[in-house]
């Protein structure tokens, strides 16, 4: 039996998208010396708007501004004063919300039901955890007196775009210091409307500063001299090259970088949660995601079965227009990313695994690409070793727990993970012995301002969220 | 020694691999001097390929000793200052001949040292109720926050404290589980020798301290490139350009960085840092429900 689901879109009425975007510097906007570029939707690859491009002295001018609000105001305000514009912040992200939910789905494609429940309330959520933070840093267990570190450069991606940013920007700033922000070049729109924020939140002028622009002007940052902090999402081939530009400076970095997950399913476990947890897992924002569940490692003897039930669960979700309600798959984020996927999954073709797809039909216009799941994969195989960073499973199989942590930990990776058993001396111990920096035990992608997130090994280091997420932008306490 | 005309044994000085002495692979050796000039030994100069097996030998010792138990971690590192307390004359000797500092200082220094080992091993079973946490998370899920330890650390100890700044280098690394390879003070590499009889003698696991002696300049590169090095601590690296170099190394596999200290004081308490900056925050999510 099939439902018919009538059109739920979301009204674009609520945004009002400028047609040309400037740079926010010094609390206001101004026009970019770069060559400007355009931003588009990608599920109908029409233009949003032209946006700026920063070029060096655009970079100058905001690292300046930057360095100036935390010389003259944001290091000598008391954390209280400072809580409060955090405060204020995310009160005017949830009254803005459904504004920011269907600019992110417009400029981004996920599903308007993802931008709505999750990327903005969590991006509130982020600025109201770390308010409450600024006044009681001494508590943090940093020593007894936490020093910022002054200006931060924070560049992030374009798989959430506002999270991304609350998770940079929020730390940021309750800890004291100033931020000079760079959002992904094919998602700013949300960016530049959380600008408007922070001036209805009558912020500082130059505390926050969003420079649009290309990986030049990513790069023109991480190299500026009078930056003190870089802190980046984004792929390990990037996360690489800062961390080589900055070697021997005394800037401090952060990274949260690639994964390739294990989501170890046991023979035990609750087969119809699994498969809700395996499809949240992998095509949860078009499988844009670097803690995605992308390695799906099945015991033998349930493996027939799981992907039955997988399979017959696929086919009910819905791919198409972003904006509807109803919509579980929304668009690829750029034809660039939607290039790389196409040639990853050639390669699984070619390396002998088995693609499946549901039926779906595919929009004429815009980057889609059907939930696709691989069996027959060896550990060999590229879609089972590089990240896809798309809506891509492949599936694995293992006999024995120590079979199922090799096979999870036989990569340069270390994000994620997942484990679906009944077996509670089973999770424990599995949760202990994969290097992964978040596991998720019978659930899958959840995220926290409170819980701290990122990874080991090339997955990054640092962390975002909780108590330990404050350390990547104080000052170590250490006497030696 | 005046009044005594026996012939003294003197010691063949050596690496500390995997639990065993080998000398360098390279058969070669460096001259060291006391601050008068005087000779005092020939120093096995490790090669890269020393360090590449010191890395083999210090992944297996991470694979035991990172499943320690907590407890056991403290007892096995109370133990090392159990042994260096029966080798203090020993240790005085060798830092007097060192740093040239009086029969006090190195005393102090001796003294200061196997209380900083008792000082850490006191940590094992705490620091991670220190840095560790529950989260509260909106929404019916239990979530906690652990350290664990990064995997095998190649450190470069300090360059003039011989001996304290080495055990304020190692133990921190060690508490949480890791596995170290260590550089020792290049002039000053005695008082690390006679270390590694302490640990070959105390309950340590094979390989999980590793001490070379050599030159940083020429060790570090490799194993900063090495893909099963997981993090590097630069503490006694002086030379900014083989700091930075260090640095652009360690990017191909994202290892963590720990940079040289400026002016370290080794005789300060010391904070976590030292343990944080070598353990890795792992958050576990499980639903709550019925």
């Amino acid at each position: 039996m099939s439902f018919e689901y009538a059109p739920a879109p979301e009204s674009t009425a609520i945004v009002n998208i400028k047609s040309s975007n400037g740079l926010f510097i010094n609390g206001e906007f101004t026009a970019g010396h770069g060559t400007p570029f355009k931003t588009i939707n990608p599920a109908t690859e029409e233009v949003l708007a032209e946006i700026a491009q920063a070029n060096q002295e655009d970079v100058d001018a905001a690292v300046r501004a930057a360095r100036r609000a935390y010389d003259k105001t944001w290091s000598k305000m008391s954390g209280r004063d400072r809580g409060k514009y955090l405060f204020r912040i995310s009160r005017l992200i949830q009254e803005r919300s459904r504004e920011f939910a269907v600019l992110e789905t417009m400029d981004n494609g996920k599903p308007i039901r993802e931008s709505r429940d999750v990327d903005v309330p969590i991006a509130a959520a982020h600025f109201f955890y770390h308010a409450g933070w600024a006044d009681k840093l001494e508590f943090a267990g940093f020593g007894n007196n936490p020093k910022s570190l002054g200006v931060a450069a924070q560049i992030i991606p374009w798989n959430f775009p506002l999270l991304m940013l609350a998770w940079k920007i929020a730390p940021a700033l309750a800890t004291g210091n100033t931020v000079v922000l760079k959002p992904a070049e094919t998602t700013p729109l949300t960016a530049l409307l959380f600008a408007e924020i922070c001036q209805q939140a009558d912020l500082p002028p130059g505390v926050v500063n969003i420079l649009t622009g290309d990986g030049d002007t990513g790069r023109m940052l991480v190299e500026h001299p009078d930056v003190n902090k870089i802190a980046f999402t984004g792929s390990t081939a990037v996360g690489q090259a800062i961390q080589r530009q900055i070697a021997g400076s005394n800037k401090r970095l952060t990274l949260e970088l690639g994964g390739k997950a294990a989501n170890i399913v046991f023979e035990d476990a609750p087969i119809d949660q699994a498969v809700e947890g395996i499809v949240n897992g992998i095509y949860f924002n078009q499988g844009h995601v670097c803690c995605a569940g992308s390695r799906l490692l099945l015991q033998e003897s349930i493996a027939e079965q799981t992907i039955e039930s997988l399979k017959r669960r696929l086919q009910t979700l819905r791919l198409g227009d972003p904006l509807d309600k109803n919509t579980d798959i929304g668009a690829i984020n750029s034809r660039e990313q939607l290039n790389r996927i196409i040639d990853l999954t050639k390669s699984g073709d070619e390396e002998g695994a088995q693609r499946w797809s549901p039926d779906c039909v595919i929009p004429e216009k815009g980057f889609w690409f059907a939930p696709t799941v691989f069996t027959n994969v060896t550990q060999a195989h590229r879609i089972a070793r590089e990240e896809i960073f798309g809506p891509v499973l492949s599936v694995l199989t293992f006999r024995t727990p120590d079979e199922a942590i090799e096979k999870a930990n036989n990569t340069p990776y270390g994000l994620s993970a997942g484990i679906w058993t009944e077996k509670g001396s089973r999770i424990l111990s599995m949760a202990n012995k994969v290097r992964a920096g978040v596991v998720w035990a019978n659930t899958f992608n959840r995220f926290d301002p409170a819980s701290p997130f990122g990874g080991y090994k090339e997955s990054g280091f640092g962390r975002e969220g909780g108590i330990q997420g404050l350390g990547a932008y104080l000052t170590s306490e250490e006497s030696s | 020694m005046i009044g005594n005309d026996r012939v003294e044994v003197r010691k063949t000085h050596k690496l500390f691999i995997g639990g065993a002495f080998p000398r360098s692979e390279s058969g070669r050796t460096y001259e060291v001097v006391n601050t008068r000039g005087e000779f005092l030994a020939n120093i096995a100069k490790a090669s890269k390929k020393d360090a590449r097996d010191a890395v083999i030998s210090a992944r297996t010792g991470f694979n035991s000793w990172s499943k320690a138990t907590a407890y056991n971690r403290g007892q096995v590192l109370y133990r090392i200052a159990e042994v260096m307390e029966g080798r203090k004359d020993q240790f005085i000797n060798d830092i007097q001949d060192a740093e040239g500092i009086s029969n006090k200082k190195a005393a102090a220094q001796t003294d200061q040292a196997i209380d900083r080992v008792v000082w850490y091993a006191g940590w094992a079973d705490k620091y991670s109720q220190v840095l560790g946490n529950t989260n509260p998370v909106a929404g019916p899920f239990v979530n906690f926050s652990i350290p664990e330890p990064t995997g095998v650390v190649a450190a470069v100890a300090p360059q003039d404290s011989s001996l304290l700044g080495l055990i304020s280098v190692i133990a921190p690394i060690l508490v949480s589980g890791n596995s170290v390879i260590v550089i020792a003070s290049t002039n000053s590499p005695i008082p690390a020798i006679t270390l590694s009889e302490c640990l070959a003698t105390s309950d340590v696991v094979a390989g999980n301290i590793n001490i070379l002696t050599g030159d940083p300049a020429e060790i570090m590169p490799s194993l900063a490139s090495h893909l099963d090095v997981n993090a590097l601590d630069l503490t006694g690296v002086t030379d900014p350009e083989l700091q930075a170099s260090l640095e652009v190394e360690a990017a191909g596999s994202v290892k963590r960085v720990r940079k040289a200290p400026i002016n370290p004081n080794w005789q300060a308490t010391p904070s976590l840092s030292r343990i944080r900056a070598f353990t890795e925050i792992k958050t576990v999510w499980h639903p709550v429900g019925v």
